[in-house]
């Protein structure tokens, strides 16, 4: 098959449980191509773990209004139903979340978990999957491998346990591998190891991966592609040379420009964007950026600015974009 | 200024010494205490008055635990603190005037404010306690909140759950001056906020500085910040300082490898050079059982026989820059970088 492995089509996501319904993601339009790996760049609140958990299908359908496609190799996941969609899950595409206590179960040991993922999708013997288990275990380079399996998620430090729920992520070989900020809540040092092993084993794998962050550095480090979101939509997607070296959109330059570059800016201010991000419970009828851009026009107010293309693979959603 | 004989014996605003706290921890089925966590062991440190001195280093090797021990907020296993040279918690320094001069700011915004009050009467809190008049705190309240940028027409009366986490932080730091201290001890403040909010609240901490002379402690995780905020760091391993120095002098040539291999974890910021190689193996030990010798010979690439065995103490590398590690003593007897370690090093990777 050719054409990209993941298509999103003007998926908009709105929760419908409380008061005022929150519009949550607004019409994002986002591919992913085979191997490749594109990092969703935003604030708190953007729109960036809705729109990833929205291609697992995680949210209460009953309290959440799903609208555009979502397809994964011309599947439509949206309309996925019971053994299709567990079956879908895990098999084509699974997640890596911050917290890693929300993927791996306390009571069975690591090795127990991820034998039994293997075993629901696959007909093997148990035996087979304590061996497949333990090379996934190897692969993401966990120290006393045959050991660990046998150790419950407690037993393990922050960045063991990290590299715990990425073997279980990748148990059943999926082709889209979601990481929502994996690496958030690590430090630095275990940062960059995770990091790096995300990267080694995205391109041993070959997998397409979607990365959520909201730290620049992040992006840069393992992504071919940045897209930046802001109040549920992208509001600029390129290459991450393009991005970070020629950004379009008055948000990225801003979040750009603010970031505290250490010794250069010591002692002076930092360029700031004014106000807060926006109540997605009443959003602005124009560009969502308006009220906090230096560069707002009339027509920023009024009308929601499409995407406008740059050059072949950048495009920014913005009035002034190709100014 | 007063007269005095020399720089140096002038005292330091804030003098930390030998500081120690071990959490005795319960384990087994009869809950007695099994073994102690050695959170932090034996730092010592100055403030100078008008600095910002930052703290860096990896989630547990005892920041937050200096700056409970720096409020008082929980007592010292051993060691001393001294404010203006007079020791806290004598006559000479009473903890109540002690406290008015030293407040401290969290990560978390939301914990630290009382959800059934106002911003405006949780700002005037802490000077009513201290026996200033209603009238007087709320007027200070009013003003404090003005001047971290939340009109106090119409934020006064709000309550904390109205507010975004940036608004919320400048309450806490608005709350933080209520008390008109000299020293402020900046927990993570901005680490819970996005980047956008955050270059606000550091120009706001930069402005207020100025205006009302403070000293900061700024504890952050973000190398990056803590680089644009500081004029001294102060790195922490494991309950202990590893090396502390001038900002740029620190960050440009790092005297111990742990320095070295945390500022070489942060990122690139260049599609063209990623990072290919991290820094250190592995996750940081556990303070309950922390390695012998140098606490960081087990992760370290330089380490030698000697640093499993001998701690090494802080030793001068240039007048102001100090550094806990063996080869930053010539007469350590570490055979240094260029030794068959290091070499054999290259080899294994
Ligand atoms: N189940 C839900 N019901 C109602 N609102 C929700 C729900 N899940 C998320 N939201 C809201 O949708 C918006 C987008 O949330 P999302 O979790 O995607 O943000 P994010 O970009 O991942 O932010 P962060 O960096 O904080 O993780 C937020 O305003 C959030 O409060
Ligand atoms: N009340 C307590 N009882 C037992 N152990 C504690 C207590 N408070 C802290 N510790 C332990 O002391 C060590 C130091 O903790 P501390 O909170 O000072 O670290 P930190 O450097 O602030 O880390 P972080 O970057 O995660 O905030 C940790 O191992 C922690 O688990
Ligand atoms: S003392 Fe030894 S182990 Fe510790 S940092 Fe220096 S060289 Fe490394
Ligand atoms: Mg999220
Ligand atoms: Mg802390």
């Amino acid at each position: 098959m050719s054409g990209p492995i993941l298509a999103i089509e003007n998926l908009s996501v709105t929760f419908t449980g409380g008061a005022k319904p929150v519009r949550a993601v607004n019409g994002v339009d986002l591919h992913v191509d085979r191997g490749e790996t594109v990092a969703l760049l935003g604030e708190s609140g953007s729109g960036k773990s809705v729109t990833l958990r929205s291609i697992l299908r995680l949210h209460d359908a009953k309290k959440t209004r799903i609208d555009g496609r979502i397809l994964v190799d011309d599947v439509d996941v949206v309309s996925l139903q019971g053994q299709a969609l567990s079956d879908f899950r895990g098999k084509h595409v699974s997640m890596i979340f911050q917290e890693p206590m929300l993927a791996l179960d306390p009571v069975y040991t690591v090795g127990q978990q991820i034998i039994e993922a293997i075993r629901r999708h696959e007909l093997v013997s148990a035996k087979e999957a304590h061996g497949r288990a333990l090379a996934l275990f190897e692969r993401v380079r966990i120290p006393s491998p045959e050991r660990r399996l046998e150790a419950y998620p407690h037993e393990m430090s922050g960045g063991m346990r990290q590299r715990a729920m990425i073997a279980l992520a990748l148990s059943c070989s999926p082709r889209i591998l979601l990481a929502d900020e994996p690496t958030t809540a690590l430090d630095a040092t275990v940062q960059v190891q995770i990091l790096l092993l995300l990267r080694e084993l995205q391109q041993d794998l070959g997998l397409s991966m979607i990365f959520v962050t909201h730290d620049i550095g992040v992006g840069v480090e393992v992504a071919d592609r940045i897209a930046v979101m802001y109040a549920g939509r992208i509001v600029e997607i390129g290459p991450v040379r393009d991005v970070i070296r020629a950004p379009r959109h008055p948000y990225t330059v801003a979040l750009l420009s603010t970031r505290a570059n250490g010794g250069r800016l010591t002692g002076r201010r930092l360029p700031v964007i004014s106000g807060n991000p926006p109540n997605l419970a009443e959003l602005p009828p124009g560009c969502a950026f308006a009220p906090r851009c230096s560069k707002a026009i009339d027509i920023c107010r009024v009308s929601a600015p499409q995407s406008q293309a740059l050059s072949a693979q950048h495009s920014a959603a913005c009035h002034r974009a190709t100014e | 200024m007063m007269t005095s004989p020399a720089a140096s014996t002038v005292p330091a605003l804030l003098e930390v010494d030998d500081l120690v706290k071990h959490f005795p921890i319960k384990a087994g089925l009869f809950g007695k205490p099994s073994a102690v966590v050695k959170a932090v062991d034996g730092v010592t440190f100055q403030v100078a008055a008008g600095e910002t001195l930052g703290i860096v280093g990896e989630s547990g090797c005892g920041k937050s635990t200096t700056a409970r021990l720096l409020m008082h907020l929980i007592t010292p296993t051993s060691g001393a603190l001294r404010y203006m040279g007079a020791p806290v918690g004598t006559m000479a320094m009473p903890l109540k005037a002690f406290r008015r001069q030293v407040q401290m700011v969290f990560q978390d915004s939301y914990a630290s404010l009382n959800p059934r009050l106002t911003i405006e009467d949780s700002i005037a809190f802490g000077p009513k306690v201290h026996g200033v008049s209603t009238s007087d705190s709320i007027g200070r309240a009013r003003r404090l909140l003005d001047r971290v940028g939340l009109d106090p027409i119409r934020f006064a009366g709000r309550y904390p759950h109205e507010l975004s986490g940036g608004q919320r932080q400048r309450v806490n730091i608005a709350r933080a001056l209520a008390l008109e201290p000299s020293v402020l001890i900046l927990d993570e403040a901005v680490s819970a906020l996005d980047k956008s909010v955050e270059a606000q609240v550091l120009n706001l901490l930069l402005d207020l500085k100025d205006e009302f002379g403070l000293t900061y402690l700024f504890i952050s995780h973000d190398l990056e910040v803590v680089r644009f905020m500081s004029s001294r760091v102060l790195v922490m391993y494991l309950g202990k300082v590893a090396e502390v120095g001038p900002t740029e002098s620190l960050y440009n040539s790092s005297a111990h490898p742990y320095t070295t291999a945390l500022l070489g974890s942060m990122l690139s910021m260049d599609p063209d050079h990623r990072r290919t190689a991290a820094p250190l193996a592995g996750d940081p030990p556990n303070p309950i059982n922390p390695p012998s010798g140098c606490r960081f010979h087990t992760r370290c690439d330089f380490s030698a026989a000697l640093c499993s065995t001998r701690e090494p103490g802080l030793t001068a590398v240039t007048a102001l820059h100090s550094a806990a590690c063996h080869m930053a003593d010539p007469a350590s007897g570490h055979p240094g970088k260029s030794s068959a370690t290091a070499a054999k090093r290259v080899v294994s990777t």
